[in-house]
């Protein structure tokens, strides 16, 4: 066996040493150094991050004949969620290092990054062998996480809920896997791929195999109708878990889903999945927003809003081009950075007074206004309100979604559009909570830590520049059509 | 990017909003906003005098200032810039709107900060829809004037206002769901097959290569789209709920300026991008735009609260500008643009007094007051040139505007046209109808509160706000020619051409 192939494998060989040094730190530091380890954390993964960037990575190769990829793009789609990692890193310091939780945060630190090992394997996997590999790793620890409250009945109910929906999952993915296995007799993505523009949309067995396989990865995605354990899941988990459940591990499986669709089944596009795709988009933009709108609880909230994000996202895969690609890549990032400002403010003030409903906001902005500042500007980057980065990315993802030109597609942007209407109301429900309703008993005005400022400002500025300064979709955009 | 003139329209409220951030106290924010409009408003002067100067030697160009820089190249987005006599005029409109608006929230309370940071972030979005060509870049000023509106009713309005300010920002923001996806379609018609796709306004109309079935389907959408926020019927009802709750210089603001980026955008994009939709489709917005003429103008003869009174009378007006655009001809359209900048000084007067008033008695239904002319003989002489250029007197504004409109439409010589400017017509006469029956009743009638008879007449800053207001109504009333002069370029060749007719 030729080891250099492991070359290829430079992000994932970094993430181990990062891993490594953390789990070795967590483990054998005396325990007076162990009070630094959520910085030396942070620090370490902020210097991962900031190599990423190193164009000496950005180039086409791949191992093991051909199971594992990499190329610019998938360096690029690393490189967001690395960031959006890091963002979560430094906000869930407060929380890691509370009374309950300091014993433990070790194992925090190292099963998100095992996590973030597992999808990596995903997007760069050419293989299904090693996407299930990355699938499970991805998902399995992540259980524990959402457990992470130990003294929390929610908690437990939670990750009860959540590991039995991802073994669930990840068996329907397998029996599509079987499907398509049989009617191949390989696993490979590329030779799948002329298998599956030989059987034609004329095969049954290729129908039921790319439903079993959109509603294995439609439950990591949680679009509709497999969204049940999301609300649940968001609600008892951590703050800081939900965050990283529902920006990264999100973004990770849409974009490995894209890679799936358009590399595996792309000969079977118009005629079979895109209409699948076509009522799963409608379904999980619709029923997203309308049960938001009744929720009171921010983490349920933000579920729900989450939900109909996934849809949105969901626009740039049924493009089926590279600039829907680009356009996809560019939305998961500012969904980053907008999700993540929404949940630092939940999680800051959660941290600070143990509150999560909606209406214990009320008359936030008087008492704390730079936390409110931040909460509106994330609001209105989710509902796409312009000079925010969130208008840019709708407008971007509605634009390549159009592309292909077809009225049926236009059909579908326009409930797309129509849809943003109610989500503009909920995301505005909770800037009225906090600027315009009044309040007796106003949250009582509290200094939030500095990591917790620190990820916010991280946040906001991502907010503002990321669609204003134009090179960041212009850069990625460039990356996918010279694919 | 800082040689073309325009561009200021946009730095100067964001310097304001840099100087707004540093502000300690009241007096400060005051003088940030007055100073900020005032350059704006000279700054619009500047504009209209050069404009004049390049036309006067002989400038034929469709527009004048084009300028344009890349924004996202690969979608080929820019930042495209250019002016034409219309965008010049609504662009003074909307710098003595600011200023006179600034003047009326002089005391405005609590957190004058951000209420004067929303209004300006409002007026960036106002300046910059007008001065922008680039399809995109001008959908997102128009985003960016509409959501400070949730703010700025909710915070600081009065009444019904969370259901009001919720109402008004999800109906325009259904309107612009159907914009949105008409400027995507025009963008991907907007050349002919194998040449590179543009956002650009002059560059598709140029090309004109939206086929005939498109414009079909993108012509409804981007004419609803911009037609909500012009107030057409049916989605006219955000208006006057919107109006009644929002605190004065927002009213201002929205009555006078956000409502003509409804008018001037059917205009702009959806009659001049696809004027042979236009052609074969007028009938049916003719007769929505019909109804919101006259239906605007009975509802506004049964109200008592003063705000709706004058709510309905914008839905009523503004109707009447999409009405002439639809008419498609150069006097009916003329019109329309006169129309826009006479509604807007006219109504942004009225709601300026509304304000000033409500705040001395502290009610706005006409029931519970009279006599102010005695009271408040200033405020009240104002309303009633107010009230005479709205019911259309000679030598004030609205005169000029709706002859040049009705003398328009009446050059269609079929049945269908005839019977509706007619009907159109009958608005003049409802809408003396409420005028004088407001005024008859608020101004001359009995005193009806004891109390009333103790307050002041107008302050320096609000005198000088109606003041210039009706300066500018009757400049337009009385030299109506040198508006139709600076408007006449626009309407070139290009849409008639399309048309055959003039």
């Amino acid at each position: 066996m030729d080891y250099s192939q492991f070359l290829a494998m430079k992000q994932e060989i970094g993430l181990l040493v990062v891993f490594l040094l953390v789990f070795l730190y967590d483990t054998f530091m005396p325990k007076k150094a162990q009070n630094s380890l959520s910085a030396i954390t942070c620090i370490f993964f902020g210097l991962f991050t900031l190599a990423g960037f190193c164009p000496c990575l950005s180039y086409d190769a791949n191992a093991f004949s051909g199971m594992y990829e990499t190329s610019a793009v998938i360096v690029a789609i690393k490189n967001i969620l690395n960031v959006g990692v890091l963002i979560v890193l430094i906000q869930s310091i407060k929380w890691a290092n509370s009374e309950s939780q300091i014993m433990r945060r070790g194992e925090f630190y190292e099963l998100l990054l095992v996590t973030l090992f597992g999808m990596y394997l995903m997007i760069s996997a050419r293989h299904f062998l090693l996407f299930v590999i990355g699938l499970e790793a991805a998902s399995l620890p992540l259980a524990a996480m959402v457990a992470f409250d130990k003294k929390q009945y929610e908690s437990h109910e939670a990750a009860v809920k959540y590991i039995l929906t991802a073994v669930f999952s990840s068996a329907i993915f397998l029996m599509g896997l079987s499907f398509v296995y049989g009617l191949a007799g390989t696993l490979y993505f590329d030779q799948l791929a002329f298998a599956v523009a030989i059987e034609g949309s004329k095969s049954v067995m290729l129908i039921i195999a790319l439903i079993f396989v959109i509603a294995g990865i439609g439950f990591k995605l949680s679009l509709v109708p497999f969204h049940l354990w999301t609300a649940d899941v968001y609600q008892g988990a951590p703050t800081s878990v939900t965050a990283y459940l529902s920006v990264i591990s999100k973004g990770a499986a849409a974009f490995a889903f894209f890679v799936v669709m358009a590399q595996v089944f792309g000969a079977v596009y118009s005629q079979v999945w895109e209409w699948m795709l076509y009522a799963l988009i409608v379904l999980t933009i619709t029923i997203g927003n309308l049960f938001a709108l009744r929720q009171r609880n921010m983490k349920r909230f933000l579920a729900f809003s989450s939900i109909s994000q996934a849809g949105y996202i969901m626009l740039g895969v049924i493009a089926n081009t590279t600039g829907g690609l680009g356009s996809l890549m560019y939305y998961i990032l500012v969904y980053i950075f907008s999700n993540l400002a929404a949940f630092g403010v939940v999680a800051a003030i959660e941290n600070a007074t143990g509150k999560v409903s909606m209406d214990d906001y009320n008359g936030l902005y008087k008492t704390n206004p730079r936390l409110s500042f931040a909460m509106m500007l994330a609001m209105f980057s989710l509902a796409g309100i312009p000079p925010f980065a969130g208008f840019f990315s709708k407008f971007f993802i509605f634009t390549s979604a159009i592309e292909q030109g077809s009225i049926a597609i236009y059909v579908l942007v326009l409930i797309a559009l129509i849809n943003t209407i109610p989500s503009l109301y909920y995301y505005l429900l909770v800037v009225k909570a906090m600027f315009i309703n009044e309040n007796e008993t106003p949250i009582a005005t509290f200094k939030s830590s500095v990591s917790e400022r620190l990820g916010l400002w991280i946040c906001v500025a991502g907010i503002i520049l990321l669609g204003i300064v134009s090179c960041f979709y212009s850069s990625l955009l460039e990356l996918t059509n010279a694919m | 990017m800082f040689e073309n003139i325009l561009i200021y329209f946009v730095v100067i409220p964001v310097l304001m909003l840099g100087g707004l951030a540093l502000c300690k106290n009241i007096k400060q924010i005051r003088a940030v906003a007055v100073v900020g409009s005032l350059a704006l408003v000279g700054l619009s002067i500047a504009l209209l005098l050069g404009y004049l100067e390049q036309r006067a030697a002989g400038a034929t160009a469709e527009m004048l200032y084009v300028d344009s820089w890349t924004w996202f190249a690969p979608l080929n987005i820019n930042l495209a810039v250019g002016v034409d006599g219309i965008s010049v005029a609504m662009l003074i409109l909307s710098a003595i709107i600011l200023l006179t608006g600034s003047f009326a929230s002089w005391k405005i309370d609590p957190l004058p900060k951000e209420f004067f940071l929303w209004l300006i972030l409002l007026s960036i979005g106002v300046f910059g829809f007008f001065i922008t060509i680039d399809l995109f870049t001008m959908f997102m000023f128009y985003e960016v004037a509409l959501i400070p509106m949730y703010l700025l009713i909710g915070v600081w309005g009065s009444g019904n206002k969370n259901y009001s300010a919720m109402k008004l920002t999800l109906m325009l923001m259904g309107g612009s769901a159907f914009l949105m996806l008409g400027l995507i379609g025009i963008h991907y018609h907007s050349a002919p097959e194998g040449q590179p796709l543009t956002w650009n306004l002059l560059e598709i109309a140029q090309n004109n290569a939206i086929d005939r079935n498109w414009q079909y389907f993108l012509f409804p959408m981007t004419f609803v789209g911009f037609g909500v926020l012009g107030a057409m019927f049916p989605f006219h009802t955000w208006s006057p709920d919107g109006h009644a709750s929002a605190p004065t210089a927002v009213s201002m603001l929205h009555a006078g300026v956000l409502m003509k980026l409804g008018g001037y955008g059917c205009f702009r994009v959806a009659i001049y991008l696809m004027p042979e939709a236009a052609n074969e489709l007028a009938w049916i917005f003719l007769i929505l735009t019909g109804i919101s003429v006259v239906y605007g103008a009975f509802s506004a003869c049964v109200q008592t609260d003063l705000k709706y009174i004058n709510a309905y009378s914008s839905v009523s007006h503004c109707g009447l500008v999409l009405f002439a655009i639809l008419m498609l001809n150069t006097t009916a359209m003329t019109g329309a643009i006169m129309q826009m900048l006479s509604h807007g000084l006219m109504t942004a007067l009225f709601f300026a007094l509304i304000g000033m008033i409500y705040g001395r008695t502290h009610t706005r239904d006409i029931r519970m007051m009279g006599g102010l002319m005695k009271i408040m003989p200033f405020l009240a002489v104002c309303y009633v040139i107010a009230g005479m250029a709205s019911l259309g007197l000679p030598g004030l504004s609205g005169f000029v505007a709706e002859m040049t409109i009705f003398v328009g439409s009446f050059q269609h010589t079929d049945m269908f046209h005839r019977v509706f400017t007619i009907v159109a017509c009958c608005s003049i006469v409802i809408t003396a109808v409420y005028i004088l029956r407001v005024v008859g009743k608020l101004l001359l009638g009995p005193v009806q509160d004891k109390h009333h008879l103790e307050l002041t007449d107008a302050t320096w800053w609000e005198r000088l706000s109606t003041i210039t207001l009706i300066v500018s109504v009757a400049a337009i009333g009385c030299f109506p020619n040198f508006f139709a002069e600076l408007i006449k370029f626009t309407f070139s060749e290009n849409i008639f051409k399309v048309l055959g007719m003039n």
